[in-house]
């Protein structure tokens, strides 16, 4: 049995091919870096997702700041993740790189700031 | 008015313009300014909050911010003078450059100009799409906008026309926060954008791509109520009995990008047909001596990366021009064949190496690049998954020039 993927990893966005037989994974063909491999294997077993989205600001000289994911979480939980951090506000400063939610959902994965957002 | 003299005047304080002003001040060229007409430096990625960024520059995935703030952080090291909220509204030929700025009108004359002015969305009015004339219709980015800068959701139901890489990520970002996505729709009978976005913002969504389709009809009397979506044929055509209606409020229009060249005319500057960009030779030089492009505003890049790396190239033609150190006239033309969109530079001097930009037509699994000179092949480059999204370089040494003859970029099949 094989399986197609489009690695995301970066844009040259390779077309892997894995094989496998049951829940074994046998070879990998067509990433052009390890990490694409990587990607691939782990789409066979339990997808995961960076994402990126903002946060509600309060006495900011703008009203959002951007954050990210520091870690990939399970595809699966994309919406629980997005529907926590919709809720939440912080107040300037904001530093980039600040976590802004620790651990969210357990997920061992921590909400990130990626600007700076200065107090009016 | 007080006319300030400045080695170099950089317009626009987006990737392009920070790369350039950080790269002359390394090459010993201190008196610049970047001329920014936004509140901020950091240009279109201020708003591209989503990540993937930097991984050719820096060798790690950033998002738009922290891709922006790794220049910005270096003006500030450097003390590159910028003044935001200036807007420049003319160039002449003999490089004055006249801004207007929250002080008044700005006047500066320049030894050398560094266009980075970036690009522009095609609008409705650009593809002429018949109907009524309802709020709710967006260009991507100025959805893109009002949703992670300015905090404005912009709607509920929405549909996207074009399948640019812009209008994938915003079908994501507006089911991240909870508009319903209905579907993509894109004219060519192929994608426009890079397959890892129609993977991780589309598939990932379970949102449908509809390649030969596209919007007949707009309804709607004050908002937007439903397009009329039909599949087209070879000559892009609608054809009869195939339209459906999508009821939306939105629709998202990832249509295309057109450099922002209107400063450029008024200063002289020719443009390129293909990239509506300017004609530039091997240092990204415009026919205008001392005026100089990169970015954007030269080709629409599908990269940040390359953007950067554009810019910074240039500046090194800049600092070479400052220190007189000359160059070679550029009398060989490069034109592209019909399977090649463009390519750039437009003009070479065949005495250095250079490396040439260029985009393919159409999607090949496999295909092969030639570049000709007297009807000889000088190179060849086989290259997979050959995409229209991907913008791809060749290496053209000097060494395998035969004669100063008109060179043919042309992409073959296999």
């Amino acid at each position: 049995m094989k399986k197609n993927f489009t690695c995301i990893i970066c844009p040259n966005s390779c077309d892997i091919e894995v094989m496998f037989e049951g829940n074994a994974i046998g070879t990998v063909n067509g990433a052009s870096c390890s990490k694409g491999i990587e990607y691939a294997k782990n789409e066979m077993v339990h997808p995961m997702r960076t994402i990126t989205t903002s946060v509600f600001v309060q006495q900011g000289i703008v009203p959002l700041v951007s954050v990210k994911l520091d870690t990939p979480i399970p595809k699966e939980k994309i919406f629980e993740v997005m529907k926590f951090i919709r809720d939440i506000k912080v107040t300037a400063p904001v530093i980039s790189g600040q976590i802004i939610i620790a651990n969210i959902l357990g997920l061992k994965s921590n909400v990130v700031a990626t600007k700076t957002v200065e107090k009016v | 008015m007080n006319t300030m003299d400045k080695d170099v005047i950089i317009i626009g304080g987006g990737p392009a313009g920070l790369a350039a002003a950080v790269e002359l001040k390394k090459r010993g060229i201190h008196n610049i300014v970047i001329l920014e007409r936004e509140k901020y430096l950091g240009g279109i990625l201020r708003q591209c909050i989503h990540d993937g960024f930097g991984l050719k520059r820096f060798k790690e995935t950033l998002t738009g911010p922290e891709y922006a703030q790794r220049f910005i952080d270096d003006i500030q090291k450097f003390n590159i003078l910028y003044i935001t909220e200036a807007t420049v509204i003319e160039i002449t030929p003999d490089k004055i450059v006249t801004a207007v700025s929250r002080n008044g009108l700005l006047q500066y004359r320049a030894k050398a100009i560094v266009l980075t002015m970036g690009c522009r969305e095609r609008t409705r009015g650009a593809i002429g799409i018949p109907g009524s004339r309802p709020a709710g219709i967006y260009t991507a980015g100025v959805a893109q906008s009002f949703i992670n800068l300015h905090n404005m959701m912009i709607g509920k139901e929405a549909v996207i026309l074009g399948s640019g890489d812009i209008g994938m990520i915003m079908a994501r970002r507006l089911t991240l926060e909870g508009v319903k996505v209905k579907a993509v729709f894109e004219v060519m009978p192929y994608p426009s954008g890079l397959p890892r976005n129609i993977e991780q913002c589309l598939n990932d969504y379970n949102i449908p791509l509809y390649v030969s389709h596209t919007v007949t009809n707009i309804k709607g009397r004050g908002r937007l109520e439903s397009v009329t979506v039909a599949q087209v044929d070879e000559q892009m055509n609608a054809i009869a009995g195939t339209e459906k209606e999508y009821k939306c409020d939105t629709m998202i229009l990832s249509v295309g990008l057109i450099p922002e060249n209107e400063l450029s005319l008024t200063c002289g500057v020719n443009l390129d047909k293909h990239t509506k960009g300017a004609l530039v030779d091997e240092h990204y030089q415009t026919n205008v001596p001392g005026i100089f492009a990169a970015g954007n505003v030269l080709q629409v890049h599908d990269l940040v990366d390359f953007v950067s790396m554009e810019a910074e190239h240039m500046a090194d033609s800049v600092a070479s021009y400052l220190y007189q150190e000359g160059f070679p006239p550029s009398h060989i033309s490069i034109i592209p064949d019909d399977s090649v969109g463009y390519v750039l530079p437009q003009y070479i001097s065949g005495e250095i190496d250079v490396v040439c930009s260029f985009r393919v037509k159409k999607p090949a699994k496999k295909c092969a690049i030639y570049v000709l000179q007297d009807g000889k092949v000088i190179i060849t480059k086989k290259i997979k998954n050959a995409l229209p999204a991907k913008m791809i370089q060749i290496h053209l040494p000097a060494a395998n020039l035969n004669s100063t003859n008109e060179i043919k970029v042309k992409a073959v099949e296999l």
